[in-house]
């Protein structure tokens, strides 16, 4: 057993943007991140790669941070380029990001590409994270459907933290104003080239499918228009209810539905 | 005896009863005229259907009947069979398994993996890739070539990823393509990682040699071009329908995987009344035909399954507005659904339309909720509901002695 050591912890945030107003703010899973790291207890780094002006930075301040790093670099720069060296030169224990990113292209292969890079275990979507013993971490991964799975990981390793973690801290106002953001030139930003040839335009809503008739004749398509919906073969169990508890229990155990 | 051809009354009537036991005999003879010229009836030929009713066949289904054409209907041909005969390329599909079957979103993607093949020069074969236990055939999906992984059941986005640059090294197919949706979508970015390739995200059209991808927060749409790590969103393209195709197995010699860094602990138990109730996986759901609430509420419990209930539950106070389902409540997208004492009105049937099994619990045997179900158990609820909770207890305690 490793004696406990001082957690560093990284987080990496982004500009994010109202789903509504298409305003500038704080990128709601990388806000999760920031408060899930907050809770742990450690040194704490928040970096950003970008433009060190925009003011949706101010907003992370306002959670409650001191200092924000940001790594400059221009608007159609590759993030990872200059990510890599310098997470290379902190060695955190614990990187935190968001899933995808909000602005550009959200791919969301940073965190698969950074772990790639350091050569560490990632975690995807996660909601908390339950306990850290030693180097052995217990985390809780948000599934569909409201449900979670418990994964344990060996530290230091990258997590995408999901939306389904606890919702981020208030704005404060006057902290937004307080915290400094300390900008450092990396020295080879590169171009992100394969994008350049891309064409971007505003997303319409996607056509709805429409239902194809297959039906060769008349009498078919007569049929499909008014049948009513019938289930697969119908199974009926009449008057014996230890039998029909039976057969519903072995749906149910077939289906997996049941706790365990 | 003279030559002219005589009628003969009592045939004729015979003929045209279609009551009489020789009628069937008589009806499809020709019928000629004095002199023995062949007459055709110029009356309609009208067809008895199952009631009894006459019915005029305008289809021409000569002599069939209108009941052989009600038979024809349910009675579909089989569809023709799609082969591929040593196809010199391939494109990989990753098929995620809900419950044992194929997801829409996977038959989407074989759809789209379908046309890209048809568009090839050389013969090409989808290559679908499978990680678990198959349920039902997939014969119609659009599998060309079945490849069933071994050794990474559970939850092992390593393995998987490990395993699919195996393949990859092996058959080297054309594209990638992986559902944009959960598990599915995490394996695609690690496969791309461990290939080196740049996907594309979230496609959801493909135009020629370009395609159209929405970016992460859904607000843009990016055209660029065709690349071999494709991940599309659910709809991206029609499911196969014309043919059968002919998922033959195939194998993999797997090298040994690494161990595991990330370790699965399993699920763990969520509180079904957290889950908003469109989401919930397994509802059991009340109506009018429930008395007992407390065993109900019990059952649910203990089943560890989201509460539902029909408007009458709700009117009548027994269950808040908010776990109505039907039209009018909840759309419910559950994979298992048991509807305690619901009869099935046509808002409660469209609510559920999406659910894969349903079970119905009923004391009307010719109800409208037991024509929908798969599994319909006709009695008392109370009774049945008892029965249920004794073999889930038992169930639960079997596994706890199992454990020990």
């Amino acid at each position: 057993m490793q004696p406990e050591h001082f957690l560093n912890i990284a987080v990496l945030v982004s500009e994010g943007r109202h789903p509504v107003s298409g305003r500038a703010r704080r990128a709601l899973q990388d806000a999760c991140a920031l408060e899930l790291a907050f809770a742990l207890e450690g040194g704490l780094e928040v970096i950003h790669a970008g433009d060190s002006t925009r003011s949706a930075l101010h907003d992370y301040l306002g959670m409650g941070l001191e200092r924000l790093t940001v790594l400059r670099q221009a608007e159609g720069d590759d993030a990872l380029a200059v990510l890599a060296p310098y997470l290379d030169e902190v060695q955190p224990d614990l990187l935190l990001t968001g899933i995808q990113a909000e602005q550009g292209e959200g791919s969301g292969m940073l965190p698969y590409l950074l772990a790639e890079h350091l050569g560490w275990p990632l975690v995807t979507g996660i909601a908390a994270i339950e306990q850290i013993e030693g180097d052995q971490v217990t985390l809780l991964q948000a599934l569909p459907r409201g449900q979670r799975r418990r994964l344990t990981v060996q530290l230091p390793l990258v997590a995408s933290v999901d939306e389904a973690a606890a919702s981020p801290r208030q704005l404060a106002f006057a902290r937004a104003r307080r915290g400094t953001i300390s900008e450092q030139q990396p020295v080879a930003p590169q171009r992100d080239a394969d994008s350049a040839g891309w064409q971007w335009q505003h997303a319409k809503s996607r056509p709805k499918r429409l239902k194809v008739a297959r039906a060769k004749t008349a009498a078919d398509r007569f049929k499909q228009a008014t049948a009513k919906a019938q289930g697969g073969k119908g199974q009926i169990i009449r008057n014996d209810p230890q039998a029909a508890a039976r057969a519903i229990y072995d749906l149910l155990v077939e289906e997996g539905v049941l706790r365990k | 005896m003279s030559d002219v051809i005589r009628k003969d009354p009592r045939l004729a009537w015979i003929a045209r009863n279609r009551l009489h036991a020789r009628h069937t005999d008589l009806s499809g003879q020709p019928s000629r005229g004095p002199t023995g010229l062949l007459r055709k009836d110029p009356r309609p030929r009208w067809q008895y259907g199952p009631g009894g009713l006459r019915r005029l066949d305008r289809l021409n289904l000569q002599g069939a009947g209108v009941t052989s054409l009600v038979r024809r209907a349910s009675e579909q041909p089989p569809l023709p069979l799609h082969s591929v005969e040593n196809p010199q390329h391939y494109i990989a599909v990753w098929l995620p398994l809900s419950g044992g079957r194929l997801t829409a979103h996977g038959k989407d993607v074989l759809g789209l993996a379908q046309q890209l093949a048809a568009a090839q020069h050389q013969a090409t074969a989808v290559l679908g890739l499978v990680c678990g236990e198959l349920k039902e055939s997939i014969d119609e999906a659009g599998v060309d070539r079945l490849l069933q992984l071994e050794g990474a059941e559970g939850y092992q986005p390593e393995a998987w990823a490990e395993l699919c640059r195996q393949t990859d090294h092996h058959y080297r197919p054309l594209h990638w393509r992986l559902p944009d949706a959960g598990e599915s979508a995490e394996l695609g970015r690690r496969l791309a990682v461990a290939l080196g390739e740049r996907p594309a995200t979230g496609v959801w059209k493909l135009e020629g040699e370009q395609l159209i991808a929405r970016s992460g927060a859904g607000h843009q749409d990016i055209t660029r071009p065709l690349c071999r790590v494709l991940l599309p969103l659910e709809e991206c393209a029609m499911p196969c329908t014309e043919y059968r195709y002919q998922a033959l197995p195939v194998k993999l010699e797997a090298e040994p995987l690494a161990a595991a860094r990330v370790q699965d602990q399993g699920r763990v138990a969520v509180d079904p009344a957290d889950i908003p109730l469109a989401e919930a996986e397994f509802i059991l759901s009340a109506g009018n035909g429930v008395h007992d609430w407390e065993q109900f509420h019990q059952a649910a419990t203990l089943l560890g399954a989201a509460e539902g209930a029909s408007r009458v539950a709700v009117d009548d106070g027994f269950m808040p507005r908010s776990r109505q389902v039907g039209a009018t409540g909840t759309w419910v997208s559950a994979r298992v659904y048991i509807a305690v004492g619901i009869s099935g009105a046509v808002q409660h049937l469209q609510g559920i339309g999406k659910v894969e099994k349903v079970v119905a619990i009923n004391q009307d045997a010719d109800c409208d909720m037991v024509k929908r179900a798969g599994l319909s158990v006709i009695g008392d609820s109370h009774e049945i509901l008892a029965a249920l909770m004794a073999l889930a207890e038992a169930g639960s305690e079997r596994e706890v002695s199992n454990a020990a």
